[in-house]
């Protein structure tokens, strides 16, 4: 107990260098800015998601779903709401504009971690490919139930939504994302989620409510997605519904798999070298002095994406700092001396 | 003997046609070594299952510490003081030792989710706590040594200690162990008997084992109950029961030549 408050000091450092970065970002090329902002945006989104699929094994498919809540619901007061908060805040200002933006974000978070609750509580019955299906069945209902919603552009889309994310807010709350995640499972009390993922019937039978543990999972998770939609709708201005769909949560998923499941500095090295790499693509396909093929390659991200998981999973299944075995996989059962008694039913998801 | 810790009346359960279990009557004292034998596929870990909540019992009643316990899930009977080992078994393979004991702990917290958020001191205090306590655990069982690798790695007897431990750690009145001797060698056997025994005394507990390996039962056990098909056969001393007409029969069939 060293190091006791490391993770505070971490965090106060990290909010302190976001504020520093952001009194410079008016320096910086706008482009990049963005980028840099996206980076952010995309580790709340991993971190969180592996506080679902990686550190509680539950595999969820909805987080661009719930992305999509927090998006429009917190650029919807943000935009049509806020006209009242800053007459009584005395006009249009620094702090005004702190008070809408993170009244907006809090609230779009809250209403995804609602969503959150209201599919976790019925659907944490089903386990791996079944529970799959239904979050993704929800993201896709999320979308669809947007792009009818004539309040908020419909399939058209939302404009007009004012440019209030900061390299400060993302950067703070991308801190605080990590510093939550981590601080949660570095406890007694946050072990608990590991149980659920490692072995239900034995975390049962040490007294450790699995449906509550999953239900709290998937509920911070999407709060923190809202969070990062709220952040996403007010940096790009504009929101579509078919921005939030089935691939937005694949490439959520792939930054957690390739981070390393459960290991929160893997999923945001992840992160960020995903986002660059995707962005990096879109020169890599300008570069006139390339074969076609590889521009042509190079212009598809989900060809890259798809590389990228057949050559994880080929070589290194756990992800790239995943220094634990795979749940209850092949690892565990190599090491495990041969037991005489009951031969184990074959490991699910054996890869070789 | 006077109010049993745990006392199951007429339990049945059905799965389909299947009678798995049939109106067993089980009185188990705060201070009781019982042995629950019986023939392969006898019901003896159905049983356990229905101590234990993961099956509902179809009919017939379970009353633990005076608190009837059929209908509850399992983490509530836990939490109730009914602590378990897997035939097979089921530690965390993702965590290290210490972690497998630590997790143990979770049903008694006082400090939860915004405790490990906001982390005030108290949050600490219980955490100290609960690390010297485990490793007092793991003292005692010989296995602080191995404190951070991860479980898998353990040799198989030292897995099934590490069960037992991880059980011990939810403070439980009643220990049901399920064939702790599977795949033992004989000298293993013999630390494993000394095991329960010294489990017992230190921590003033009730213990149910279900044992294939005889000699381990007749070891230790102060009492035995008798499943066959479902039915209990018999019960008593481990000296009763091996003369048991009923017990012989099902273990070694008619002939009185075999016996």
């Amino acid at each position: 107990m060293k190091h006791r408050h490391v993770k505070q000091l971490g965090l106060i450092a990290a909010v302190l260098l976001s504020a520093l970065a952001s009194a410079y970002s008016g320096s910086i090329n706008s482009y990049y800015l963005q980028v840099i902002i996206f980076v952010g945006i995309n580790i709340v989104l991993a971190v969180s998601l592996n506080l679902i699929n990686g550190y509680t094994g539950q595999f969820s498919l909805g987080h661009a779903g719930f992305m999509a809540i927090g998006a429009y619901v917190s650029a919807y007061l943000s935009t049509e709401q806020s006209a009242g908060v800053f007459n009584a805040l005395g006009g249009v200002g620094t702090l005004s504009i702190a008070a809408v933006f993170l009244g907006a974000l809090l609230l779009g978070g809250i209403a995804a971690a609602i969503a959150g609750l209201a599919v976790g509580i019925p659907s944490l019955r089903l386990k791996g490919d079944y529970l799959a299906i239904v979050t993704l069945g929800f993201g896709e209902i999320i979308r669809v139930l947007i792009q009818t919603t004539e309040a908020v552009g419909g399939a058209r889309g939302y404009s007009g939504i004012a440019n209030y994310t900061t390299l400060f807010w993302t950067y703070t709350i991308a801190a605080l994302t990590v510093y939550i995640v981590l601080s949660l499972i570095d406890s007694t009390y946050g072990r608990g989620f590991l149980t659920v993922r490692d072995d239900e019937i034995a975390a049962e039978a040490i007294g450790i409510n699995t449906t509550r543990y999953k239900v709290t999972a998937f509920t911070l998770g999407a709060f923190f997605a809202g969070i990062a939609g709220g952040l996403y709708a007010h940096t790009t201005t504009y929101i579509n519904p078919s921005g939030f769909d089935f691939q937005l949560s694949i490439q959520i998923v792939i930054m957690v798999i390739l981070g390393g499941m459960g290991s929160t500095w893997g999923v945001v090295l992840a992160a960020i070298v995903l986002t660059l790499l995707l962005e990096y693509l879109r020169f890599v396909a300008g570069y006139e002095w390339l074969p076609d093929l590889v521009r042509r390659i190079a212009a598809n991200r989900t060809i890259i994406f798809s590389l990228v998981l057949i050559g994880l999973m080929l070589l290194r299944p756990q992800g790239l700092f995943g220094a634990l075995p795979r749940m209850g996989g092949a690892a565990k059962r190599v090491r495990e001396p041969r037991r005489r008694h009951k031969p184990d039913e074959p490991g699910p998801g054996a890869t070789r | 003997m006077s109010i049993p810790l745990l006392d199951l009346n007429k339990c049945t359960i059905r799965f389909g046609g299947l009678t798995a279990v049939s109106a067993v009557d089980m009185q188990i004292g705060s201070q009781d070594l019982l042995g629950l034998i019986g023939p392969n596929g006898a019901g003896k870990t159905t049983v356990f299952n229905i101590i234990t909540g993961v099956y509902q019992p179809t009919s017939g009643t379970i009353t633990f510490n005076n608190k009837p316990t059929a209908g509850l899930k399992p983490n509530v009977i836990a939490k109730r003081g009914i602590a378990r080992t897997f035939q097979n078994i089921r530690l965390f393979p993702t965590l290290s030792v210490y972690d497998n004991v630590r997790a143990a702990f979770n049903l008694r917290l006082r400090h939860r989710l915004a405790h490990a958020l906001s982390r005030f001191p108290s949050f600490y205090r219980e955490e100290n706590q609960i690390k010297a306590r485990v490793m007092e655990m793991l003292e005692i069982f010989g296995l602080a040594h191995e404190e951070h690798l991860l479980c898998g790695s353990l040799p198989y007897g030292d897995q099934r200690r590490l069960e037992i431990v991880r059980a011990l750690a939810t403070q439980p009145k009643l220990l049901l162990l399920d064939e702790p001797a599977a795949g033992m060698n004989p000298r293993e056997k013999e630390e494993l008997m000394e095991l329960i025994r010294f489990v017992k005394e230190k921590y003033q507990i009730a213990v149910l084992l279900v044992e294939h390996d005889m000699k381990v039962v007749m070891g230790i056990c102060q009492r035995v109950v008798v499943l066959d098909y479902g039915i209990k056969i018999a019960e008593g001393t481990p000296e009763e029961v091996q003369k048991n007409a009923k017990v012989i029969e099902a273990y070694l069939g008619e002939e009185p030549s075999a016996a």
